[in-house]
């Protein structure tokens, strides 16, 4: 039997027997089964009788209201004076109130007294307080119909045309970004613990001298060809499962919370770029483990050495808010062509925007590129360094032997 | 047939050298003994034998060929630490490295539970490695190495953490590896060992040969001029001895250069001294180690 297919198999069965691998692809959907959980119970807990009615009172001075507004959730209660209102707040029979005085109408402003101590109004109180006023000034001057617009103007919905003027299919949304940016944490995590994987089995592999053993039946490029496509298999099935279980999970949370969920969808152009990213992701950095578990003597100084590009891939992470800001700036753009950060930059940037194609082409050859001569050099400085232990060779007797190599 | 063939052999680190001018070949059926001190060079030529190292100059040959992969699978090589993954069992293992050395798992289970029962370990070969003492993970080593029946075997200090019983048992397998027409390289700095199981012996120094031949040839060229005697009776003077020292009951006698040990006898019986033991003084190869050491420093 070819000997690459039989470390492939050995380091494949190896790879997602390890503890670190089954927790994080189970982790994944059992802690969406959680929030979802936790999601349920905070809902239930909002809608129990105690807290379902909101009962606001108010002091009418200038004579405004004519009828009191009943939202269901919320009861707006007259009070003859402030005495009479404090009196209600201070035995909590109302959460609050507002006082309307005489001159509102040219003064604007309202007052609202809480036993609270806060900072701001809540927008969801705000909004209750305007739609009460606004109700009892423009009750006897506009028609129902019109009051009804002024208090609710306008549902805004975007529809993307495309260059021919017919409507396009996909339209991006805020929900749409939920995908990408869940995958692109989950990338992260999955090239964070696949790189320690790997690092730290090289790395005990050249301890133990293990790989001297190794070496005296395979060749180098055998071992390492073999190891990166074993990792490579461990982390795609651990995304397939990621993938299937997202849409079940979605559904879940779509039947209990329903509304805003209803609006989620995967785009197939996300599907599709965002499994090749991470395949090309996935590679680079296995390729750049080996060159590290090379170089360095022991499976801890490997896995320090390699949070370098780990961190680096985070990038656009740390900028995600710029990005969603300008997703097409200069930035954006440098962030999807250099290789380390092209994985997760462009799962993120495929959800708030459509990247031009020859930015996808570009950043695929780039990473294609980078692993080709990634897997030459690694190999290369792992055959020097294979049965180095003891000390990490200086950035100077790095490059003496690259080139002597 | 020459199983091993180096010639000329150079190799630096960093521009000190670590093997000089090495030249020696052996064929298949014998045992050599690779001996030195601790940084003698033995594992740089072994690592550039099994091509792990490139020399800087000089041929290495292996059967004939130089270094490829399918010589790879003639070779059984056994490193000074374990070589082995710590979380499988014995047989995985085992059966993991003889694939590699492109057995098929048939005939690789049956050779490995024959070795297994062979060396006593056939109960453990599910127990993992980690959960082994130092010596059973050698033992599994050892299987690992010869289980695929290879023609050159490598042996890196295979005695490590043996017990005395192990390493008997350890012993007479090598040097039945050695009869049915391997060719054995054993490499250690335990130098009885090599005595009682090698043909010849190579022994290297700070990257040099410092002594390489006949095992027996070696030892009748450094023979001492000295008897070891054990007698009950008055020993006296005796003609022609210049120097005497007892130890645990045995006493060494140094001859002049014109006595013979001949005539030591002659006298011991002229005195009528009933004699146990009398034996001419062999230096052993820790000795002539000693004193080619001190000769090359």
């Amino acid at each position: 039997m070819n000997k690459t297919y039989l470390i492939f198999r050995h380091e494949f069965s190896l790879a997602i027997k390890r503890a670190g691998y089954i927790i994080l692809t189970l982790a994944v959907p059992v802690l969406a089964l959680l929030a979802i959980g936790i999601g349920q119970l905070v809902t239930s807990l909002s809608q129990s009788p105690e807290t379902e009615i909101l009962l606001i009172g108010y002091v009418d001075e200038l004579g405004l209201v004519n009828e009191s507004l009943d939202e269901g959730y919320a009861r707006f209660i007259p009070y003859a004076s402030k005495e009479d209102a404090n009196q209600a707040l201070g035995s909590y029979e109302i959460s609050t109130y507002i006082l309307i005085p005489e001159d509102y109408l040219s003064a604007e402003t309202i007052q609202r007294f809480t036993l609270e101590n806060e900072s701001t109004t809540s927008p969801a109180m705000v909004g209750l307080i305007w739609r009460f006023l606004s109700e009892n000034l423009l009750r006897d001057a506009v028609s129902p119909e019109v009051l009804d617009r002024v208090v609710s103007p306008l549902n805004l919905k975007v529809s993307r045309v495309t260059a021919q003027g017919e409507q396009a299919i996909e339209q991006k949304s805020f929900f749409n970004v939920i995908i990408p940016g869940i995958f692109s944490l989950l990338l992260s995590l999955s090239l964070m613990f696949g790189v320690i994987s790997l690092v730290n089995s090289l790395g005990e592999e050249k301890e133990s001298r293990l790989i001297e053993v190794l070496f005296s039946s395979v060749s180098v490029r055998q071992l390492l060809v073999s190891k990166l496509l074993a990792l490579g298999l461990a982390g795609l099935l651990q995304v397939l499962f990621w993938l299937i279980t997202t849409p079940l999970l979605l559904q879940l949370a779509t039947s209990l919370f329903g509304g805003l969920l209803n609006d989620i969808e995967i785009p197939t152009s996300f599907l599709l770029l965002g499994t090749l990213y991470f395949i090309l992701g996935y590679l680079l950095f296995a390729v750049l483990s080996i060159g590290v578990g090379a170089i360095t003597p022991t499976a801890r100084e490997g896995g320090q050495l390699s949070m370098i590009y780990v961190m680096l891939s985070f990038v656009p992470l740390w900028f995600a808010s710029l990005l969603f800001a300008f997703p097409n700036g200069t930035f954006s753009v440098i962030l999807t062509l250099f290789p380390i950060t092209a994985p997760i930059q462009n799962m993120l940037r495929l959800g708030v925007t459509d990247i031009p194609l020859w930015q996808i082409l570009a950043s695929m050859g780039l990473l294609i590129l980078s692993i080709t001569l990634g897997l030459y050099f690694s190999i290369k400085i792992f055959r020097i360094y294979m049965l180095m232990h003891g000390k990490r060779p200086g950035l100077k007797t790095l490059i003496r032997h690259f080139k002597d190599a | 047939m020459t199983a091993v063939k180096i010639n000329h052999l150079y190799k630096s680190y960093n521009g000190n050298p670590a093997v000089k001018d090495l030249t020696f070949s052996m064929n298949s059926g014998e045992l050599l003994g690779l001996i030195g001190p601790n940084g003698a060079g033995k594992s740089t030529t072994i690592k550039i034998l099994l091509d792990f190292l490139k020399p800087d100059s000089g041929d290495v040959s292996i059967f004939g060929e130089p270094m490829n992969e399918t010589l790879k699978n003639l070779i059984g090589y056994l490193p000074e630490e374990r070589g082995l993954y710590k979380r499988l069992t014995a047989i995985d293992q085992i059966l993991y490295f003889s694939s590699l050395k492109g057995m098929d798992r048939l005939s690789a289970e049956a050779k490995a539970d024959q070795l297994l029962r062979r060396t006593g370990m056939l109960e453990s070969k599910k127990k993992r490695i980690k959960d082994m003492s130092k010596g059973m993970g050698q033992i599994i080593q050892f299987i690992v190495t010869v289980i695929h029946d290879p023609q050159l075997i490598i042996l890196d200090e295979p005695f490590s953490g043996l017990d005395p019983v192990n390493t008997e048992m350890m012993k007479n397998f090598i040097a039945q590896l050695r009869d049915e027409g391997k060719a054995v390289i054993l490499s250690t700095h335990q130098m009885n060992q090599v005595e009682e199981l090698c043909d010849r012996v190579l022994m290297i120094n700070h990257g040099r040969e410092v002594l390489h031949g006949d095992l027996l040839e070696i030892k009748s060229n450094y023979k001492e001029h000295s008897v070891r005697i054990d007698v009950t009776g008055e020993l006296g003077d005796l003609q022609g001895v210049i120097q005497s020292k007892v130890e645990r009951g045995i006493t060494e006698l140094k001859l002049s250069p014109e006595t013979t040990p001949q005539r030591i006898l002659d006298q011991l019986q002229e005195k009528g001294l009933t004699i146990h033991h009398f034996e001419v003084k062999k230096p052993s190869l820790h000795e002539i180690f000693l004193q080619i050491a001190g000769d090359h420093e």
